[in-house]
């Protein structure tokens, strides 16, 4: 026997009281997780996919739309801009690095996105298997995408209109897989890559019997969608996103300022939910202080008792915190258990369809602070009975009896 | 073994209740009597270190109480005093044998099952050791407390009113196991009640 055992046994002696309080204070834990994994790794992997990118230019409509689907490919773009635009800004003096990218249809609920080589070495990816595409309709497959739809180098699929892949199906131009990535941990995993040429060519093909007449006008109105940029200079900052605004077709966002400001209107849902999950915490503070304290009537005698065996109030008092430590614990720890659970549940839901991944098997530096926080919420819950416990008058209590 | 001199306790703005002068040898077996109120509770108290008489001096087992700051007046107790009470009070979720431990646990002493075995065997309880009390009779209780009582092995043994609410054939054999428990640990035994029926059980008697 010791303390904690013996601390234990009364938790035991009050089964629902103590799941009450368990329940409470695992679901705070769990919710706070949760909201901790899902929020860490979003910022984690959107900074993976924005790195280097200081501007993304396209069509005017909204720039955060224009920065979800430039760089994060989410939402849908905003329109497409001329290829010439492209060569413009590429010879700009203050553009170290732009990388076009054409964006139209999808494959199986994956984004078809037409880019130059540049795009893959910029997340630093390597081949798993295959190689880069040479010719056109040919393509590359993201280590999702692979992983998900099993398909091989050799493979042959086409793609369908529109970025859900739902739409009508380019069938007369099937691509060939001709390479597929390792995992980056970047936008690129769900991604189907091509080149831009390809791109064009699936949608030329698509408005029908052309002659050459046709074929040279279309040529002539080649567009591409978004096109990511990397600064020359921290100068430039202040002078490119103005001159490309003065553009009549163009816009430039900076995903920088764009991310903070989804995460400033995404963040008030979350702080309503880190709210809620400090409630029910402070909801299962009061329930363990509820408990031990209704419980310490009952338990007069039991105290009185012990003191008559020896044990000084200090252990009394000891013995009611250690009650409030061992639910803050097991709290804490079922509640750690049950948050990466649903984190894991809530990543397999998000890979099936196709949006950004989260994991469960992830510890994050930050859930130490949920379980001191928990901890504390025990102690402070089982000081006031303890030190009732402690100040009880054991002469009295007896003559009572 | 015990000396108590010019004892007196007041509780709140009463008048102070008198102890006279007392000793006791080791190994003595002591009837306490007198009518409810007359400071039999109070003086056992005293002697086992619960409550702080506000005068004179009591010396137990060659300790001056007073001398003992509050821990190691509470280990003192736990090495040295056993304490049967009327309510026979034990702790409801744990079995016999829990209980047993746990004074074994709250005297600082090693936790031994033998020695729990043994206690309970001298009792005639050691069929309910993995019993919760409250699937035990009341005389079964009774000898799980004493077992308790002495399972620390004390030099002295407190009972008070052990005798109340039974039976005279009970009452009787309560104050026979007190005293064979006593002379089995060579414990001095003092007994306070004011139960009619055990007046002449010993020798030794203090009137208060």
């Amino acid at each position: 026997m010791n303390i904690a055992s013996l601390s234990a046994s009364y938790l035991r002696a009050r089964p629902l009281q103590t799941l009450l309080s368990l329940v409470l204070l695992s679901l705070g834990v769990a919710t706070i997780v949760l909201l901790v994994l899902v929020v860490a790794q979003l910022e984690e992997r959107m900074g993976r996919d924005a790195r280097g990118i200081d501007l993304v230019v396209g069509a005017k409509g909204s720039p955060m739309q224009l920065m979800l689907a430039g760089i994060y490919h989410l939402d849908a773009p905003t329109g497409n801009i001329p290829l010439e635009s492209f060569e413009l800004l590429r010879k700009n003096r203050f553009v170290k690095k732009a990388i076009p990218l054409a964006l139209g249809d999808g494959w199986k609920g994956y984004r078809i996105v037409g880019a130059p080589k540049d795009y893959i070495d910029h997340y630093g990816a390597r081949f798993s298997a295959g190689r880069f595409y040479e010719k056109t309709m040919e393509a590359v497959l993201g280590a999702e995408v692979a992983a998900r739809t099993g398909a091989n180098v050799g493979d042959k699929f086409v793609g369908a209109h529109g970025m859900g892949g739902q739409g009508e199906e380019h069938g007369e131009r099937p691509y060939t897989v001709v390479g597929i990535l390792s995992s980056t941990g970047s936008v690129l995993d769900r991604l189907v890559l091509t080149s831009i040429d390809s791109v064009w060519h699936v949608h030329e093909e698509h408005q029908g019997p052309q002659d050459d007449a046709d074929r040279k006008a279309m040529e002539e109105d080649r567009e591409v969608t978004v096109i990511l940029v990397q600064y020359a200079s921290p100068l430039a900052a202040a002078t490119l996103p103005r001159q490309i605004n003065s553009q009549s077709e163009l816009q430039a966002a900076s995903p920088a300022y764009e991310t903070a400001r989804l995460f400033r209107i995404v963040g008030v849902g979350v702080e309503a939910m880190r709210g809620f999950a400090l409630l029910l915490m402070l909801a299962a503070g009061l329930s363990v202080f509820i408990a031990l304290y209704t419980a310490l009537e009952e338990r007069r005698y039991d105290l009185a008792i012990m003191r008559t065996l020896g044990a000084s109030p200090r252990r009394l008092f000891g013995l009611l915190l250690v009650e409030g430590i061992v639910l803050a614990v097991l709290g804490a720890v079922i509640g750690l258990v049950v948050g990466h659970g649903l984190a894991s549940v809530l990543g397999a839901w998000l890979a099936s369809q196709q949006q950004y991944p989260v994991t469960g098997l992830e510890w994050r530096p930050e859930e130490l602070w949920v379980l001191a926080a928990a901890l504390a919420i025990g102690i402070a819950a089982a000081l006031l009975p303890a030190w009732r416990a402690y100040r009880t008058d054991v002469s009295r209590t007896l003559a009572q009896a | 073994m015990i000396a108590v001199r010019d004892l007196a306790h007041r509780y709140g703005g009463h008048e102070p209740i008198r102890i006279p002068d007392w000793k006791v040898a080791q190994g003595e077996r002591w009837l306490v009597l007198g009518p409810s109120g007359c400071g039999k509770t109070t003086l056992l108290h005293a002697l086992a270190g619960l409550v702080r008489p506000s005068e004179g001096e009591v010396e137990v087992a060659g300790e001056n109480l007073r001398r003992l700051d509050g821990a190691r007046l509470d280990r003192w107790r736990g090495a040295n005093v056993g304490i049967v009470l009327q309510a026979m009070h034990l702790v409801k979720h744990l079995t016999v044998r829990e209980n047993l431990r746990l004074a074994q646990y709250l005297a600082h002493a090693p936790q031994d099952d033998a020695r729990i075995a043994d206690a309970l065997e001298a009792l005639g309880v050691s069929a309910k050791a993995a019993r919760r009390p409250a699937e035990l009779s009341q005389g079964e209780r009774q000898r799980v407390a004493v077992a308790r009582a002495v399972v620390n092995r004390p030099r002295v043994l407190l009972a008070d009113e052990p005798t109340a609410n039974l039976d005279d054939a009970t009452a009787a054999a309560t104050i026979e196991l007190l005293a064979d428990q006593a002379s089995r640990y060579g414990a001095t035994l003092v007994v306070a009640t004011h139960d009619a029926r055990v007046k002449s059980k010993f020798r030794e008697r203090l009137e208060l």
